[in-house]
């Protein structure tokens, strides 16, 4: 029983610290289209 | 701020692992309710922003309000797809099954099915009328949020009835509502940092689409866009 417990909870965290490492690779991503652009405008 | 938020988390996950008492039929596994209904209740009102920020895209078709509707269908759907996998974890032990087409967990998953066919529009379809199309499938798409909420009320369910305002016979001992509302303070701080975070994502993705359309449109004709060229202030024909 207990270990549904532990499994919810420790997939929970998961789910969110998957996205938010989602969410780093996007920002990663996006800063570098900036940089890119910015030097082509140049 | 950064350290506030995992300190009120872990304040919330000790409050539901072992300050509240453990429920007397079920046991233990009763615990997961203390992340199960807050993020329940984070991802509707995840939906309700979506919901709020698709009607002002309609009616004045601001970029920030786009970005925001984006920001919280995405961050909705990451707190609905914990409720459908916390739910069954919880069933296994306690129906004896993962799951079963109640109202409850039917209309739940048509609501996670509805905003990551939003996702996927904004996602796959490049045409110019996407945020437009996005936000009236959002208008429409939250009407099945009450539905949810409902359902419990309206029909006879497998899943549990309403333990908060629930009627007579319904209720919760001090203890475990203070953990439930500790933990659903702590998803909302949570889900608020994530929010702002996704939503300077995408004014950043704004920002790099802007200055492509304005890029494009200074390239000289028959250029095809292949090839960068300088920018041309003050061009005549």
């Amino acid at each position: 029983m207990i270990k549904f417990l532990y499994l919810a909870y420790a997939v929970t965290w998961l789910i969110h610290l998957a996205y938010l490492a989602v969410l780093g690779q996007g920002f990663k991503r996006v800063k570098e289209e900036l940089r890119e652009l910015e030097e082509k405008n140049r | 701020m950064l350290l506030a938020v995992p300190a009120l988390l872990g304040y919330a996950y000790y409050l539901g692992m072992y300050a509240a008492p453990a429920e007397a039929s079920m046991g233990d596994v009763q615990r997961i309710f203390y992340y199960h209904v807050p993020s329940a209740w984070t991802a509707f009102l995840c939906f309700f922003a979506n919901f709020a920020a698709s009607v002002a895209y309609l009616a004045n078709r601001g970029k920030r309000a786009d970005a925001l509707a984006v920001a919280a269908a995405e961050v909705g759907v990451v707190f609905c797809s914990v409720v459908l996998v916390t739910g069954p974890l919880w069933a296994r032990p306690v129906w004896g099954i993962w799951w079963t087409w109640d109202a409850r967990l039917t209309s739940t998953l048509i609501l996670w099915l509805i905003y990551v066919s939003y996702l996927l529009l904004r996602k796959v379809s490049t045409g110019g009328q996407t945020p437009v199309l996005a936000a009236a499938l959002a208008v429409f798409g939250f009407l099945d949020v009450p539905i949810v909420y409902l359902s419990i009320r309206f029909f006879r369910t497998q899943h549990p009835q309403p333990v908060i305002a629930g009627g007579e016979g319904s209720g919760l001992d001090p203890m475990m509502a203070k953990a439930l509302l500790v933990n659903w303070l702590a998803f909302l701080v949570f889900a608020g940092l994530v929010l702002a975070l996704r939503y300077r994502l995408e004014r950043l993705r704004q920002r790099v689409e802007e200055s492509r359309a304005l890029r494009a449109e200074e390239l000289p004709v028959g250029s095809c866009g292949l090839e960068a060229q300088p920018a041309v202030s003050g061009r005549s024909a």
